[in-house]
């Protein structure tokens, strides 16, 4: 779909009401832990995650850090690390947008992790640690497309990452550690091969897309798509209002998130669910919990009810299902199933 | 020459001036053509209408990463001091058009990286201590080779390539090729901004819905042909003859129903109301596929998407009634335009798999910008040594211990090829106990590294239900439907069995039959039913598996062991396995076993 340096805004995407509504869950809450998109070609899966970037407030940096550090956090790991010349900048403060880097396939390990500054070494004789993606993504957002497509030995990289919110790098003589959370970001074609359940599990949310059935919407698709590739200033001019009005709307629900009450009753409603579900491990219940909670401070309600359970139960537990091949039932329908169960009034 | 082949070749040649305008946009061709003088001829009209200053490159079987995205500039680098990017072949050819050939035989990783740079126009490079985006608008031109039905253009690339263009069985001497002028590509160029009236984007979308397809790309890929099209012909708006022609090229050829005849108004799709605001009238029967004239008011003539049917219908596949027959069409999801491809792993070629200790030697290679960022720590000291021995220090000191070589994975990929019975009365049972271990065996598709395929006989003939896949979901889709009884075909069996395994191997996979029969052939190849003549061809059959040095496993299903069963088995010298009552589980640790052994010792049997 079209992107070039001007993403596709989110705003004016048709449709495809989970993938969006995912998208908002793990932006106002990052501890939900990413978002795995499965669908079609040409099912704006990466336009939306590439859209994400202009819908989220900035964040504040230490002045020039290439770690991403907030600027409570200038200490110790710093002098470890960093080489930065004039370390009285340290104490200045930037505000940039919040990263979405991408980890495009080809990437090799040193850019992925970091390594030591080859032109530095070169130059200065100077051994000095150069940051790879997964600094430049820390307190942002990792994006791989056709994930199922990534090298083995890069996914053993991110898992251990990805679990312990920290990089430590060991080579070229380099003894480096640095923080890396990143809330990682998946899309990918089912129909190109499984995903290793120890990925897939890294993953909050998983959510499918699919090609629009409406022929309405489709044409409505078709418009937009040509209008921005015709002119993509004038058509981000034209829906960044209604952009705006979803950043807003991201940053009030943050604000709410800590007061959404969780009460004793929807707390047992999850737990049932995922024992009716059957769904791997602990992970899946506090995964459905703050997404509900997520999702309810998005509906501006001051408390966790069965309707928002009901809304993210899916796309909260799908994915962690344990897997029978011989059920033909899908992993939606055992959920849906276990909605109804669980869930009837 | 037939009419019919002319309008291919004209089709082929209009494709090729609309693609020559928008390379980029359009995203490109797949020109189903061996290598020959058609398709040369072809080509060398295609250069003729680009610009002469587009890049055209090639992109060379087994093509890396390191020449796909770009590597490390070694003389600039060290001349530098920093890294410098030598650019691969997707950025070289920014602005111009990349040519695949054997493009089925694509890795999916590759197809996957060129898909990527297709969408996003740029290119991501994270590689070897260089991080970079640099611009790559490109055009592919994919020729597909194949001559199987089983091999495809991998759907990553395929299903974004605007045009599929046909010159099969194309000759020669009868095909002319206009003059080309480049002049006119530029200048179209330079005016492709037609407006898109609201009620072509209607058509373009409904006309694809009519045709079966559900994808959101295909009627954009169209729209955009329409405005080339527009641009070529000096117009300022997209009219109805550049969508009819959009249409026959990029909708027509990949149609999965036959549009409905005069059912326009029956409620199957929204009744659309023309200029005037006045509903139509029934459409007239479509005679051809020229357009009316432009702007020419009539009460009674035809609405745009009735053109735009009739110019799909004109370049329907030739196959595809055959198809809708036979059930093959309606088993592809209807966004899967190029149909199965069987999804290769990009592991089985050697992937980059990290960077160790170790001298280059044959075989393995340098990782150069390792090597360089082990030798640089030392170089001071070196210095200093190499002064204190009285020696001149050179620039750059590179010492053994700093060699560092690339780790590539090897580990061969398995398919299993199950060949199943699906004759007579067992043949549910024995059918529904192998789609079980096929899913069971693609649910750990993952750690096992294995590939499944599936072919059925019975009847008269033999099908590749699912060509060797491994993913469960494709399996599920594929297989939700089997059919069972008739007559026993075995000796079709055991040859389609053969030639998947075979294709498989190809591939630098390891394949291994597992063949589940009772051994009770009563179908001869001819397709008649005759019992000895049709054991006699399940022999030769065997015969060619055990000459194929293919592995194979004889399951016999019968409730009481027949002495046929096992001659079969040892005339395919495959292990033989009694197993009367067929259950998933078992059928999974039998291909399971008899996968490991075949890994380990590459393509030899199993005894």
């Amino acid at each position: 779909m079209p992107s070039m340096k001007i993403p596709f805004p989110f705003a004016a995407i048709v449709g495809q009401d989970d993938m969006k509504l995912a998208i908002l869950l793990v932006s106002i809450d990052r501890n939900i832990g990413g978002v795995m998109v499965f669908g079609d070609r040409g099912t704006g899966k990466s336009t939306a995650v590439r859209s994400l970037a202009a819908l989220l407030p900035p964040m504040q940096i230490v002045a020039g850090c290439r770690f991403n550090y907030p600027p409570s956090n200038v200490s110790d790991p710093c002098s470890q690390v960093c080489n930065v010349d004039d370390r009285i900048n340290c104490h200045e403060i930037d505000t940039v947008p919040v990263p979405v880097v991408d980890l495009p396939l080809g990437a090799t390990e040193d850019r992925v992790v970091g390594a030591l500054d080859l032109e530095r070494a070169l130059t200065r004789g100077e051994k000095s640690f150069e940051p790879g993606l997964l600094a430049r993504a820390h307190r942002g957002f990792l994006y791989i497309d056709e994930v199922n497509l990534l090298e083995d030995h890069l996914v053993d990289l991110l898992l251990d990452v990805a679990a312990s919110g920290e990089n430590i790098v060991e080579r070229e003589g380099l003894s480096v550690k640095h923080p890396a959370g990143f809330v990682l970001v998946g899309s990918g074609n089912p129909e190109e091969g499984e995903l290793r359940p120890q990925l897939l599990d890294r993953f909050g949310l998983s959510v499918e897309v699919k090609t629009p059935t409406n022929l309405a919407d489709r044409v409505e698709i078709l418009r937009r798509c040509d209008a921005f590739a015709r002119d993509p200033e004038a058509f981000t001019v034209h829906w960044s209002e209604k952009n705006a009005e979803i950043r807003d709307l991201i940053v009030a629900s943050r604000g709410r998130l800590d007061s959404i009450e969780v009460g004793d009753a929807s707390l047992e409603t999850m737990s049932r669910l995922c024992m009716a579900t059957d769904a791997d491990g602990l992970r899946g219940e506090l995964t459905l919990m703050r997404a509900a909670r997520a999702a309810a401070a998005l509906a501006e309600d001051p408390r966790v009810g069965p309707d928002h359970i009901r809304r993210v139960a899916p796309m909260a537990l799908r994915h962690r299902l344990r897997r029978d091949p011989l059920d033909e039932s899908g992993s939606s329908a055992r959920i849906e199933r276990a909605i109804a169960e669980v869930l009837s009034p | 020459m037939t009419p019919e082949a002319q309008a291919r070749w004209n089709d082929a040649l209009a494709a090729a001036s609309l693609f020559a305008v928008d390379p980029a946009g359009l995203q490109g061709l797949a020109v189903m053509a061996g290598a020959g003088p058609v398709r040369d001829l072809w080509f060398a009209h295609l250069c003729g209408a680009l610009p002469p200053d587009a890049a055209v490159r090639r992109l060379p079987a087994g093509i890396e990463d390191d020449r796909l995205i770009g590597a490390v500039d070694l003389p600039a680098t060290l001349a530098s001091g920093r890294p410098v990017l030598q650019k691969g072949i997707l950025a070289e050819a920014d602005g111009g058009i990349v040519v695949i050939p054997m493009a089925e035989r694509l890795p999916s990783g590759v197809a996957a990286r060129v898909a990527m740079v297709l969408d996003q126009r740029e290119l991501v490079i994270e590689r070897e201590g260089i991080a970079r985006r640099v611009p790559s608008s490109i055009g592919v031109v994919a020729f597909d080779e194949s001559v199987s039905p089983d091999e495809r253009l991998p759907p990553a690339l395929g299903e974004r390539l605007a045009f599929l263009v046909d010159l099969r069985g194309l000759g020669l001497r009868d095909l002319a090729c206009p003059p080309v002028d480049p002049i006119r590509t530029t200048i179209a160029r330079k005016r492709l901004a037609a407006t898109a009236p609201d009620r072509v984007i209607d058509g373009l979308v409904a006309t694809a819905d009519a045709l079966g397809l559900g994808s959101v790309v295909l009627p954009l890929l169209a729209l955009r042909a329409a405005r080339a099209a527009a641009a070529l012909a000096g117009r300022d708006t997209i009219d109805r003859e550049d969508a009819a022609l959009a249409v026959r090229l990029v909708l027509g050829p990949r149609a999965q129903t036959v549009p409905m005849e005069n059912e326009e108004n029956d409620g199957t799709r929204e009744p659309q109301q023309d200029d005037n605001g006045q509903r139509r009238d029934p459409p007239p029967p479509s005679t051809d596929d020229d357009c009316p004239a432009p702007d020419t008011p009539q009460p009674e003539m035809p609405d745009l998407e009735d053109i735009l049917l009739a110019a799909a219908k004109a370049a329907l596949p030739e196959d595809l009634l055959d198809k809708m027959r036979s059930g093959a069409a309606e088993r592809q999801p209807a966004s899967r335009s190029f149909g199965a491809g069987s999804p290769q792993l990009s592991m089985c070629r050697g992937r980059p798999a990290g960077v160790r200790h170790g001298a280059p030697r044959s075989g393995s290679r340098l990782a150069l910008v390792e090597t360089l960022r082990a030798a640089a720590p030392w170089q001071p000291m070196r210095r200093a040594e190499a002064r204190a021995a009285g020696l001149v220090p050179s620039h750059l000191a590179i010492r053994s211990e700093d060699f560092r070589i690339k780790k590539f994975a090897h580990r061969r990929q398995s398919t299993i090829v199950f060949c199943v019975d699906a004759s007579g009365s067992t043949a549910f049972h024995r059918l529904a106990e192998t789609k079980g271990a096929v899913e069971l065996l693609l649910a750990e598709a993952y750690i096992t590294r294995t590939s499944v395929a599936l072919v059925a006989f019975r009847g008269k003939r033999a099908d590749l239900l699912l060509p060797p896949t491994r993913s469960l979901s494709r399996a599920k889709s594929l297989l939700a439907k089997l059919p069972g009884g008739g007559g026993t075909p075995l000796a079709a069996g055991i040859e389609t069995a053969v030639l998947t395994a075979m294709a498989e191997r190809a591939k630098g996979h390891a394949p291994l039959i597992v063949l589940l029969t009772d051994g009770h052939a009563n179908i001869g190849r001819d397709g008649q039913a005759r019992r000895p003549h049709a054991m006699d061809d399940a022999l030769a059959a065997a015969r060619r598996l055990k000459e194929a040095r293919l592995a194979a496993v004889f399951v016999d299903t019968a409730p009481r062991p027949r002495e046929e069963a096992r001659r079969l088995a040892g005339a395919m010298q495959a292990r033989y396995i009694g197993l009367p009552y067929v259950e998933a589980s078992m059928v999974r640790d039998v291909a399971i076993a008899a996968t490991a052994a075949t890994r380990d010792s590459g393509p030899i049997r199993i005894r």
